[in-house]
């Protein structure tokens, strides 16, 4: 056993503090993925430990039970007992349990235990336990369950020498098997209570802060004015922020690009470098500062426990329009990018909740849809202070997220209403411990979705940048040709037959071309827009944002701010909702009520712009 | 009386989960977070819309539960 590898899976009760573990452990190296044809999530990650042996350590979604009711429970049981298919059974199981909380977490250690496999218990969450004045007796917990239990404290940094140690030893040996019935199951409770009798000392229930927090997060009043004011900062923040840093590496880009102008000789090469990549790609690259600073946030909000909060607040509300409160969490991961919120409606478990949920998550207004919005609302919008506060392009982006909300909502209702299983809906939702958030795992999530982001960038969005340059550029104007090159290229006549479907809208031969590669990634509009209105001669001065002032109206840029809102979302996000929902029927259904809402919307806004301004 | 309709701040004692359906997996899942018979609870907030959900503390954790669920959970509430 001591060469080769351990496999090493842990499980454990949600918010037990096992992915901060499992950071701790890894450094974060993980490799995700999916179960073959569920979307229950597999993580794994592998160190060496002391002795030189790899611990290759899979981490398991949180549950409370092996009740086999929900398909993540299911999965949890069969990988630990190695009956699921191409993943063999682990050489032990890692039990994670928060301190703070045994009573819960403490039956499913024995549900584990009847397993009749290896187990360690880690009692997680040791330091702050000992604040709260809770006294566990571990030598006697370990004599009682007959495992061998170690403290750890997966937010600090050696937290988890203990475990290390534990798993670097013998591997310890297995209870007996337990036969899983009804009565059995019942019998647990009592089990705990006994157990918790006679080894921990709790002083009161409840961590005080827990008491004092709550009072005014969760008051019907207060609580919802501070969530409202939570939103607003965190929308605020991005812009002033993130703004000045991507203006920075904008004024980067050029200096580059100027510099390649001098260096290279005048030609094709010259073009694709200064126009194609430099312009292109750099404003697009520009917005990574704002889309860090919007992840921040929400990784900090759900480090610290408030989520669930806001989620319980909205509930009711959310109900009525046939979502759950434990929709706000993904829902608010889509500001960010709808895929990583997609995936997280697996949290849901009622699977009517889940698919509204899925349906309506592209409508939040996600990270890749701010560099449009900052170029549209930074060329158009004025620089004003409104109320001596608030600033009014912050206003019109503000205004924007709303209009997404507002119409996640609208199909919500609609959606409820078209259902024919009216059966009741669970709600069932833990409100953990606020948690002081940890530099560690919100740089471990920062990290991971900038590179992310830099991927799409240098992957997906160079190569249609690079495309879009072509077809702007080739081919040439025929000799004795008046009027701008780009009309005779291919990019030109494209745009032009685009336009007849998009003329309505408000918009120009230019913007129906730049929705094309939007489609595969939305920021890359801004990308087309630069690098057309950069072949076409236009963006020599004062920059791209000049470029459209230059050449549309503001009931255009109206228009399009709108259609951005409501259009049909990217392919990869269509991607996944085909691979979450394992229906093409979804998609279809989410791409078409998606392109009628979007023209609906923008004609209407561009029509009436039209009228007014 | 129901957990739904135990006022706020009021602590009480469970005596059953009612199974609204044949094998509700919603009472299931209550009994499994630990809604059993004997298990003090408090009622710790209602939400801000039709005091719906309520917000229960039962041992050293809180749900939040809709009020059709907390129907199904029979108390007996304590001074």
């Amino acid at each position: 056993m001591s060469a080769g590898t351990l496999r090493i899976a842990l499980v454990g009760n949600p918010n037990c503090g096992k992915t901060a573990l499992f950071n701790q452990l890894t450094g974060g190296r993980q490799k995700v993925a999916n179960y073959a044809g569920v979307t229950v999530e597999r993580k794994e990650g592998r160190f060496t430990a002391p002795s030189g042996r790899v611990l290759q350590i899979l981490d398991l979604p949180g549950t409370y039970s092996f009740d086999t009711t929900s398909p993540d429970e299911q999965i949890t049981r069969d990988v630990l007992e190695g009956n699921y298919p191409g993943e063999a059974a682990p050489d032990l199981i890692v039990c994670v349990a928060d301190a703070t909380n045994l009573r819960l977490h403490l039956r499913f250690v024995l549900e584990v235990k009847r397993l009749g496999r290896p187990v360690v218990l880690a009692l997680n969450m040791m330091d702050t336990a000992r604040r709260r004045g809770i006294e566990i007796d571990v030598a006697e917990l370990q004599r009682r369950l007959g495992l061998p239990v170690v403290e750890t404290v997966a937010v600090k940094r050696g937290g988890a020498r203990a475990l290390i140690e534990s798993v670097d030893g013998e591997v310890p040996s297995a209870a007996p098997a337990m036969p899983d019935d009804a009565s059995s199951r019942a019998g647990l409770h009592a089990q705990v209570r006994e157990l918790l009798d006679a080894t921990v000392n709790m002083p009161r229930a409840t961590a005080a802060l827990d008491d004092a927090l709550d009072r005014w997060a969760l008051h019907p009043v207060f609580g919802l004015m501070i969530l409202a004011v939570v939103m607003f900062l965190v929308f605020q923040a991005v812009y002033s922020i993130g703004k000045p840093m991507s203006d920075e590496i904008g004024v980067g880009f050029d200096w580059i690009g100027a510099h390649l102008a001098i260096w290279l000789p005048a030609g094709p090469l010259q073009g694709l470098l200064k126009d194609g990549i430099c312009t292109g790609l750099g404003t697009v690259l520009g917005f990574l500062p704002e889309i860090l600073v919007l992840f921040f946030f929400i990784l900090t909000l759900e480090e610290s426990g408030y989520l669930p909060r806001a989620a319980f607040l909205l509930d009711r509300m959310m109900l009525s329009v046939g979502l759950t409160g434990r929709s706000f969490i993904p829902l608010l991961s889509s500001f960010a990018c709808a895929i990583p919120g997609i995936m997280g409606t697996r949290s849901i478990q009622d699977p009517r909740d889940r698919l509204t949920t899925i349906l309506v998550a592209p409508l939040m207004t996600c990270s890749a849809r701010l560099p449009v919005y900052a170029l549209l609302i930074g060329a158009f919008i004025p620089m004003h202070r409104v109320m001596g506060i608030f600033n009014l392009q912050g206003l019109v982006l503000f205004a924007l997220y709303v209009a997404g909300i507002l119409g996640a909502m609208l199909v919500g209702w609609i959606i409820k209403h078209m259902r024919k299983d009216r059966s009741e809906h669970a709600l069932l939702m833990e409100l953990p411990s606020y948690r002081m958030p940890q530099p560690r795992d919100v740089a471990i999530g920062l990290w991971e979705r900038g590179m992310i982001f830099l991927k799409r960038l240098t992957g997906v969005i160079l190569a249609l940048t690079v495309i879009m340059w072509f077809i702007s550029t080739f081919p040439s104007p025929p000799a004795g040709a008046v009027g701008p090159a780009i009309d005779y290229s291919i990019a030109g006549y494209l745009g032009r037959g685009l336009q007849y479907i998009f003329a309505p809208l408000g918009f120009n031969w230019q913007i129906s071309l730049s929705l094309i590669p939007a489609f595969a990634a939305r920021e890359t509009a801004v990308a087309a827009l630069a690098t057309v209105y950069a072949v076409g001669g236009d963006a020599e001065a004062g920059g791209l944002a000049h470029a459209l002032t230059a050449n549309f109206s503001l009931a255009t840029a109206l228009s399009l701010l709108v259609w951005f809102a409501f259009a049909p979302q990217c392919m990869s996000t269509l991607a996944v909702i085909r691979r979450e929902t394992n229906s093409w029927r979804n998609v279809v259904i989410s791409f078409s009520y998606m392109f009628g809402v979007a023209y609906a919307a923008s004609l209407i806004t561009y029509q009436v712009a039209r009228l007014f301004l | 009386m129901r957990l739904s309709d135990l006022p706020k701040g009021a602590s009480a004692v469970v005596e059953r989960v009612e199974d609204t359906q044949a094998n509700d997996p919603i009472a299931q899942r209550l009994r499994d977070l630990g809604f059993v018979a004997g298990e003090r609870v408090r009622l710790v907030a209602h939400g801000p819309v039709g005091a719906d959900p309520v917000l229960v503390q039962i041992g050293y954790t809180r749900f939040a539960l809709r009020r059709a669920e907390a129907a199904r959970v029979t108390v007996q509430e304590v001074a």
